[in-house]
């Protein structure tokens, strides 16, 4: 029953609309890039360089050590030094410095005499993650100074050595993290907007009533106007994740295939969805507005690519268990990042069927030539 | 029977608590060009939509081609073509495209593409200009590739919405053209206007009021079913006439028609007289008074006005 001709016809008729719509083509093909450049440079989890401000009251050649020590380790930068504490309220106030290092009077005659010299680290607590890691970084270089002013170069075996190795992303990098989350935030967003568009304009044109009166099913319009935008879909995947290798220097260590397959399995969930949108709509900006409330918020904040599952409510937790992206992400940083193999992203695997299952379902029982 | 290309019993459409046809009953002899007239609301597009399998009747039964509408969809699309009252192509596709993709989606290939695609072309008048985009022709070409689309296939059964509304009167005349040949090759035609000049091309007439038949015939048939005579005045300004002349003795029906009157009488000989004598009652001028035949439209008037009117909008 179905024709190849005429899902061809609605395919070929799509593509041509596509190519000759300014809108469509910036949200095809800028848009994209444009998101992962601004999310790739706005998101950062790196803490480095936080401004700090000095008060060296012993001012010997002992306390310079300690603060050479902290400005060595690359984390800790001395913006302004003060005479008396203070000035110090004002410039934290301001936010001028995140925190102050206090070296009290007496720091270099209590390490001479062996005693704890106690030293002061103020913080910034109104920006909690950030004080939470400049408090680590700041004990353990303390630490590391106090083993070397204890030494004095004389070598002394640890009774405990912990080596601590991060895989995957050995420095840390959180862009290297964000990058590939970042690919599957984009396609949801974009996928389902994509498609939004497409029924809900015939509509609105008055084009679906000279279209619904000939032969072609309903199945032949809905995967004739999903084909031009599943190749659309797979060449922004391409293109995000190139930029992201070339741009942000993020490295690929699994298979372009299975990424492609899973890919193309989302892309047909997250098309279809849109579709449905726009089928059950009937209005371009109603179902644009729509396509962007039901992908973009679950697919940023519910995915697990800006906040960690495990450390949700339960119900918002159950909840993201039927958001595909968080599924996507899984794939993207799996196979990009860890270069895992089907064998551990079989539950990612599965998802996609079902999403893609569900969307085209959805798609084509939402879509109906008649109107009852 | 079964030689109707269309053959609808009791078809009934109800919107909510509007009904917006009502019971309707017909039948379309195969060949034939068969118009629906009516006032804006009277039911056409709801008609058209059933009979195209666009809308599903909320009762009783239609066929075309022999097929159910509500059962056999995909088959009734197949035997018929359908041009939407508002103008439904691709704007943003170019002539030729539009031609391909309904080719396509009616299955029309190969050699009989290429020489449907001559056909509609020369028909449009679009010969050299299949590269233009659809959105930019006059919207007389945009009708004519329009009806050019919906016979690619060369369907028994053509269904037109209005398909010359905006259109100007040599266009108007020319599409009219396109339906006479396309019935003359054995093509029915089952056209909707509010057009009474065109009513006039249609071998057989609906007229439609708030949803129900309110006549049905050849046009000369409609005109003759009107006994009353009907006079024709001269007057300096028709509305006032017309308002002068309600409930004047012997006067059934006042309405302009174009620039003077027409009114419908009880009695030619009596209304005579007394039609001018009111007029310069009233203060109108009176020019020439003949008893003329009555028109498609004085017939639509009078019928309309005795179902209760139109509806408002």
């Amino acid at each position: 029953m179905l024709s190849a001709t005429r899902l061809l016809a609605v395919a070929r008729k799509e593509w041509i609309q596509l190519r000759r719509d300014p809108r469509s083509l910036i949200l095809a093909f800028v848009l994209p890039v444009f998101l992962l450049l601004f999310f790739g440079y706005a998101i950062t989890w790196d803490v480095k360089e936080i401004r700090l401000a000095l008060l060296d009251a012993d001012a010997t050649r002992e306390s310079r050590e300690l603060v050479q020590a902290f400005e060595a380790s690359g984390y800790f930068r001395v913006v302004a030094r003060l005479d008396a504490p203070g000035e110090l309220d004002r410039l934290l106030v301001r936010s001028r410095v995140t925190g102050a290092l206090v070296v009290p009077r007496g720091f270099a005659r209590d390490l001479a005499a062996r005693r704890t010299a106690p030293v002061q680290l103020l913080l910034d607590g109104s920006d909690a993650n950030t004080a939470t890691i400049a408090l680590g970084y700041a004990e353990a270089i303390v630490a590391g100074h106090s083993r070397r002013v204890l030494l004095q170069g004389r070598r002394l075996a640890m009774p405990l050595a912990a080596e601590a190795r991060v895989w995957y992303n050995p420095t840390l990098e959180s862009r290297n993290m964000i990058v590939p989350g970042l690919v599957a935030v984009i396609m949801s967003i974009i996928a389902a907007m994509l498609t939004a568009l497409t029924i809900a304009r015939e509509w609105e044109r008055g084009t679906m009533e000279q279209l619904a009166a000939t032969p072609v099913h309903r199945l032949e319009v809905v995967f004739g106007k999903l084909l031009p935008y599943l190749l659309i879909g797979a060449f922004d995947v391409a293109l995000t994740v190139g930029a992201g290798l070339v741009v942000f220097g993020v490295p690929f260590r699994g298979s372009v295939l299975l990424l492609g397959g899973m890919t193309l399995l989302f892309l047909l969930g997250a098309l279809g969805l849109g579709i449905f949108i726009s089928a059950v709509m009937k209005s371009q900006l109603l179902a644009t507005q729509v396509a962007m409330v039901a992908t973009y918020l679950p697919a940023l904040l519910l995915s697990g690519f800006l906040f960690d599952i495990a450390g949700m409510p339960p119900a918002l937790r159950a909840f993201t268990l039927v958001v595909p992206a968080r599924y996507y992400i899984a794939v993207t940083r799996g196979v990009i990042l860890k270069g895992v193999g089907i064998e551990a992203l079989w539950v990612q695997g599965l998802s996609m069927i079902i999403f893609a299952a569900v969307g085209l379902g959805l798609a084509t029982a939402a879509f109906r030539k008649r109107i009852v | 029977m079964a030689d109707d290309a269309v053959a609808v019993r009791e078809l009934t459409r109800r919107f909510g608590g509007f009904t917006a046809v009502d019971r309707l009953s017909f039948r379309v002899p195969t060949g034939s060009v068969f118009g629906f007239l009516g006032p804006n609301g009277a039911g056409k597009t709801t008609t058209i939509k059933m009979l195209t399998a666009l809308l599903r009747p909320s009762s009783g039964e239609a066929y075309v081609a022999g097929l159910d509408v509500t059962r056999q969809a995909p088959a009734v699309w197949r035997r018929i073509g359908y041009m939407s009252q508002k103008f439904s192509l691709y704007a943003d596709l170019t002539v030729g495209e539009n031609v391909e993709l309904f080719a396509g989606l009616y299955g029309v290939a190969g050699a009989r593409l290429a020489a449907r695609r001559a056909w509609v072309l020369a028909m449009a008048g679009l010969e050299g200009r299949e590269r233009r985009l659809t959105g930019e022709l006059p919207l007389g070409w945009k009708q004519r590739l329009a009806l050019g689309c919906a016979v690619l296939h060369e369907p028994a059964i053509l269904f037109l919405d209005e398909p010359t509304s905006g259109v100007d009167p040599v266009a108007r005349r020319a599409f009219w053209e396109l339906i006479a040949a396309l019935a003359a090759q054995g093509t029915t035609v089952l056209v909707s206007t509010h057009y009474l000049e065109e009513a006039e091309n249609c071998h057989r007439l609906i007229l439609m009021n708030r949803g129900r038949r309110i006549a049905e015939g050849t046009p000369a048939e409609l005109r003759a079913a009107m006994a009353e005579p009907i006079l024709e005045v001269q007057t300096d300004d028709a509305p006032r006439a017309v308002e002068a002349l309600q409930g004047a003795p012997g006067v059934l029906e006042a309405a302009m028609f174009g620039r003077a009157l027409h009114v419908v009488v009880a009695d030619a000989a009596v209304a005579a007289e007394v039609v001018p004598r009111t007029l310069a009652a009233a203060g109108r001028s009176v020019g020439a008074v003949r008893r003329v035949q009555p028109s498609l439209e004085d017939v639509f008037v009078a019928l309309v006005r005795r179902e209760g009117g139109a509806l408002e909008g």
